[in-house]
């Protein structure tokens, strides 16, 4: 029987591989809580009213980044959102510097979306007086990704110890398998994952996963089905002959997923390639996709975190 | 220390298994003797505080309770002529088990069912930026959008008022009632807000010191009301 916490050990989130069990839980069940806010006519607590929240974002994003500015505004934090390009960093400033400058104006929490795997924890060494939270950095982690697909798999399958998730995709690069390997295997659950073997990782079984080397063998028996985006944009060349040679041979398609259990879910963390590594058929079933909830369970989920976090700091 | 007579079980137990609890302060590797062996030594703050307490008084058995949330649900009727527009809504946690009771007790005396819910009050503190670590939040849960409805709060102990006016302001959020009343099973005065109770349970006047700790068979698994001193 696993022990309950009622707070986060530290002032920052910098990735899921630092966390206890019991905090994972924590941030699960308060998201609970948090996602009915979403559903009321008026979509806004005054929990941190006055706490400033920087959205420091160095590197593209469409969901992450306003999923927690929604986040932040329903909590009624003061919000306030830099981008690399028109800032001083196209002038050649350091990102420690700009971190700086901006902590001198007194912000409570920064959200840092970087290129660099480690930005976040160089951030959080440097900056005491602040909190920061990992919205991804480069292929190291994404938190709160894992944190709002645990959230959709416990809210859909009733628990996460024991379901099978497979993780089909870009293993090599991606961030969100990084996060979601440490989560649910923190969290007893059995992970698989597959994909060309240009694409997985020397020694990832050492992760405590199952590597497959077929689409098919990973769908089989399966209650989550994860399919990750081709991360064109972090490989120098393709690890594989064609796009069209990875959706033949590992893109997901309504034939292919006969194979899982038939209570099996599809769940990808977006943005989705369609007919490269998931066929529109699949992605748009209405009963087993629940890749628009993820997003939906997203907001809760960075409401849970920003409000932990943002207490965090007054602990004596 | 008091201890009333017809208590010895409760009062004398504490005693045995903490003696001179109330005058000595820290022993030897940084543990007050209130403190049970079997907690985490890093737990002292939290702790101490529910151990070291005393039971000075009972002021409501479970009859007696079941009593006063019956007329208190008599009370409600009354003032509001029936159950016309009427929403019960209990503040977590022990605000909700006295308001689904008062809600049977409705049903029972008027023969149909009312409407009840549950309000968490935890984002609407005024004091969530300075207490540490963060509360715990749980969903709200209203049964029926509360626009021109008569809602019912319910909570077991009003103090200072603080909890009342949160309450207040998270109903607000979801609408513009007809009417907004306030049930609470003790009213132990001390109130820091221009706030009052409509209906009460039963009204004990306090020290500041005191501390009332309301036990319900849903949440604590009995019923009683003690007075707690330290």
């Amino acid at each position: 029987m696993r022990t309950s916490t009622s707070a986060l050990k530290s002032k920052d989130l910098l990735g899921i591989e630092p966390l206890l069990p019991e905090e994972i839980d924590l941030i699960l069940d308060t998201a609970e809580g948090f996602k009915e806010v979403s559903e009321r006519p008026v979509k806004k607590v005054p929990a941190l009213r006055g706490q400033l929240v920087i959205n420091l974002f160095m590197e593209a994003s469409t969901r992450t980044r306003v999923s927690f500015e929604i986040a932040e505004k329903r909590l009624s934090a003061d919000t306030l959102n830099f981008t690399a390009s028109g800032s001083s960093v196209e002038k050649g400033e350091t990102l420690i510097d700009t971190a700086e400058n901006l902590v001198a104006m007194h912000p409570d929490m920064i959200v840092i979306r970087a290129k660099h795997p480690g930005a976040p924890k160089m951030l959080a060494d440097r900056l005491p007086n602040v909190s920061i939270i990992n919205a991804g950095d480069g292929s190291h982690e994404h938190p709160t990704q894992a944190l709002l697909d645990a959230f959709t798999i416990r809210e859909r399958l009733g628990r996460l110890a024991g379901v099978n998730v497979s993780i089909i995709g870009d293993i090599a690069h991606s961030r969100v398998v990084r996060s979601n390997i440490h989560l649910l295997t923190k969290m007893n659950a059995n992970v698989t994952v597959a994909a060309p073997p240009t694409l997985i990782p020397s020694e990832i079984e050492k992760m405590g996963v199952r590597v497959v080397n077929s689409l098919d063998e990973a769908v089989e028996g399966a209650d989550v089905i994860m399919m990750l985006r081709i991360q064109l944009e972090r490989q120098g060349k393709l690890s594989f002959p064609s796009l069209r040679e990875y959706y033949n041979t590992f893109g997901l398609t309504p034939e292919r997923l006969k194979r899982a259990n038939s209570e099996a879910i599809i769940m990808h963390p977006g943005p989705m390639n369609r007919g490269v590594e998931i066929a529109s058929d699949v992605a748009d079933d209405p009963r087993r996709s629940v890749i628009l909830e993820q997003v939906t369970n997203g907001v809760a989920v960075r409401m849970a975190v920003l409000y932990l976090i943002g207490g965090a700091h007054n602990v004596e | 220390m008091s201890l009333e007579a017809r208590e010895p079980g409760v009062g004398s137990r504490r005693f045995e298994t903490f003696p001179g609890s109330h005058t000595r302060l820290p022993i030897p590797g940084n543990r007050h003797p209130c403190y049970p062996p079997s907690a985490p030594p890093n737990d002292v703050k939290s702790t101490l505080h529910k151990v070291c307490m005393n039971v000075k008084k009972r002021l409501l058995d479970g009859p007696r309770m079941n009593r006063a949330i019956r007329r208190m649900a008599i009370e409600i009727l009354e003032k509001n002529r029936g159950t016309q527009d009427l929403i019960i809504v209990g503040i977590r946690s022990r605000g909700v088990p006295i308001a689904e009771r008062m809600a049977r007790e409705i049903e029972e005396m008027e023969g149909h069912p009312i409407s009840s819910g549950i309000l968490d009050i935890t984002l609407y503190r005024d004091d969530l930026t300075t207490i540490a670590p963060q509360p715990v939040v749980k969903p709200t849960k209203l049964p029926e959008p509360i626009d021109d409805k008569i809602v019912v709060l319910v909570d077991d102990v009003l103090y200072t008022g603080r909890t009342v006016r949160a309450a207040l302001d998270a109903l607000i959020d979801f609408g513009r009632p007809k009417a907004v009343m306030l049930a609470v099973l003790i009213d132990r005065g001390h109130r820091e807000l221009p706030i009052h109770a409509d209906v009460i349970g039963k009204t004990v006047p306090t020290d500041a010191e005191e501390v009332i700790k309301v036990k319900l068979v849903e949440t604590d698994g009995e019923d009683e009301v003690l007075i707690m001193e330290k």
